[in-house]
């Protein structure tokens, strides 16, 4: 799946829900489903930094696609990067470069998030990419 | 016994719906909510007599300066200063921090030592390591127990003729212990060093009287005492106000400028470049006729209740751990449950309508010492309800059952 039919995908699993307890829980489970990254990545180099929660990542590169793993200390920001992966995941670096973010706001992920973790989820979008431009760069 | 219901009708914001759920207010340590006649004499202040002061000749500016002195006045009375002129309006307690730690550049050299304590809020621990980085002083900490209690026979060993200034707040903001400011004065004057008692968390419930502490320096901010933000104070004794080098240049701080030289105003004004908060320092008075109405013994007896109340409460919950246990503590309830990140609590219980302060509270060492990440912090105030805690408890159950 493209990274555009997968976030269509997490917007329509979103829009079951009527209330944001609903949602958080539903996060929460998404969280459960993070590929974890493994113990010898998560050093202080692989935090990502404006979130006020730890949270690492580590990216490979596999056939010219982005593995993605993750792990962070609380368990909502844990469902948060679950779900930026599971758009960002197993993708050609070049596509999530190019990619928008809009199902963000859809789903209402930022109006139910306190600025400081608003502002943890721009980081780590950006950190996201980054890892694409920094492989796009090898790839090229 | 104060008519708290009564009260809250004082504050507009409690009326409000935050999430769909009325609004617990419980981050009083980070800012007070405002009563209706403070809000009154700001709106006052800017329809009626907006002026500059100490300026102009004319009414308007005549009636904004004599306003904002009456507030300095009221000010003196209510921390019980020798002079008017030692109370430096600031735009907050950190303002005035870097007023003294600034100031004290010039006035130590290379091996002095300052104290600061295990306690401290990042506010009140970077402006002197600053100082120490200027100056080649040292800093040493006095360290902290288990229960939040600063260890005074260690500092007692700290304490030396190399000591020159000693800082410590008189409530830590992260866990509400009260320290024991007398103590620590009296012995840091024993070696001639000076102090400073950072008031900006006690002063919401404890009325300092800075001539019988015989505090050098005591610094606080308006907007924890029912005040607008951006107001504070730098009170020092005259003596020492008059030792320290102006901190910024600018109108208001001048005698006689030349380009050859400039001669500075005398205190307070030589600590007030520029054009003031005028409409904020007046509002403070306000809230601090407010809160003397209501009357400091009412208010700490009633703030006691809730914090044994919100303590007993909370403690029922399965894996819950307080951090701050000092007998000696005002109400401010730190605390974590087992397993589960302060964060996610903080964010669920939002979504109930309680606003809680999550994270490490500007005091890192703090938790450091505790090995955790930060914690879950409610304050409360006067104009709180036991009502209202147990809306608190009940939310911070959902959450763990939730995140667990």
């Amino acid at each position: 799946m493209s990274i555009q039919e997968i976030q269509e995908e997490i917007v329509d699993e979103f829009s079951m829900f009527d209330d944001w307890m609903q949602r958080y829980e539903y996060m929460i489970e998404l969280g459960k489903s993070l590929p974890l990254i493994e113990d010898k990545y998560k050093t202080d180099d692989n935090i990502i930094k404006g979130c006020q929660s730890k949270v690492w990542v580590h990216a490979e590169m596999k056939n010219d696609q982005i593995a993605f793993t993750a792990d962070s200390d609380a368990i909502i920001t844990k469902g948060i990067i679950a779900i930026l992966i599971r758009a960002f995941s197993n993708q050609h670096p070049q596509d999530i470069i190019d990619a928008d973010t809009k199902f963000i706001d859809e789903i209402g992920l930022k109006e139910h998030l306190s600025p400081t973790r608003a502002n943890g989820l721009v980081s780590m979008i950006k950190q996201l990419k980054l890892y694409a431009v920094a492989y796009q760069t090898q790839l090229n | 016994m104060l008519n708290v219901q009564k009260i809250r009708e004082d504050f507009p914001i409690l009326k409000r719906q935050v999430n769909g759920k009325p609004l617990v207010y419980f981050d009083n340590a980070a800012t007070s909510q405002t009563p209706q006649v403070v809000i009154d004499a700001i709106v006052d202040y800017y329809s009626n007599y907006n002026a500059n002061i100490h300026r102009g000749v004319h009414s308007l500016s005549q009636e904004a300066t004599d306003a904002y002195e009456k507030a300095r006045k009221k000010i003196q009375r209510h921390f019980n200063a020798k002079h008017a002129h030692e109370i430096i309006l600031t735009s907050g307690t950190t303002h005035s921090i870097n007023i003294v730690a600034t100031g004290f550049t010039t006035l130590l050299s290379e091996g002095d030592e300052i104290i600061v304590s295990a306690l401290e809020h990042h506010s009140n621990i970077v402006p002197w390591q600053m100082l120490c980085e200027r100056t080649g002083a040292v800093l040493k900490v006095i360290p902290m127990n288990q229960e939040g209690e600063l260890l005074m026979e260690r500092y007692d060993q700290l304490l030396s003729e190399k000591t020159k200034l000693v800082f410590v707040n008189h409530i830590s903001n992260a866990l509400g212990t009260i320290n024991p400011i007398e103590y620590i004065i009296n012995k840091a004057h024993e070696v001639g060093a000076a102090v400073l008692i950072d008031g900006a968390q006690s002063c919401p419930h404890i009325k300092p009287d800075v001539q019988a502490l015989d505090a050098d320096f005591y610094v606080a901010s308006a907007h924890k005492l029912c005040g607008p933000t951006g107001v504070g104070l730098l009170y020092g004794k005259e003596a020492w106000l008059n030792k320290l080098p102006p901190y910024q240049g600018g109108g208001e701080m001048i005698d006689q400028v030349t380009f050859e030289k400039t001669t500075y105003a005398g205190l307070p004004h030589k600590f007030e470049a520029g054009t003031p908060n005028i409409c904020g320092v007046i509002a403070f008075g306000t809230a601090l006729d407010y809160m003397n109405t209501i009357g400091f013994d009412a208010i700490a007896s009633y703030e006691k209740e809730l914090l044994d109340y919100g303590t007993q409460q909370l403690l029922q919950i399965d894996g819950l751990k307080i951090y701050g246990t000092s007998v000696n503590k005002t109400s401010v309830i730190s605390f974590n449950i087992e397993g589960i990140h302060p964060y996610d609590i903080g964010s669920i219980v939002d979504k109930l309508g309680v606003a809680v302060r999550t994270g490490h509270h500007c005091a890192q060492p703090i938790m450091d010492f505790y090995k955790i990440p930060g914690t879950v912090r409610a304050s409360f105030s006067f104009y709180n309800t036991k009502e209202e805690i147990d809306i608190l408890v009940n939310s911070v159950k959902k959450a763990a059952t939730m995140l667990r």
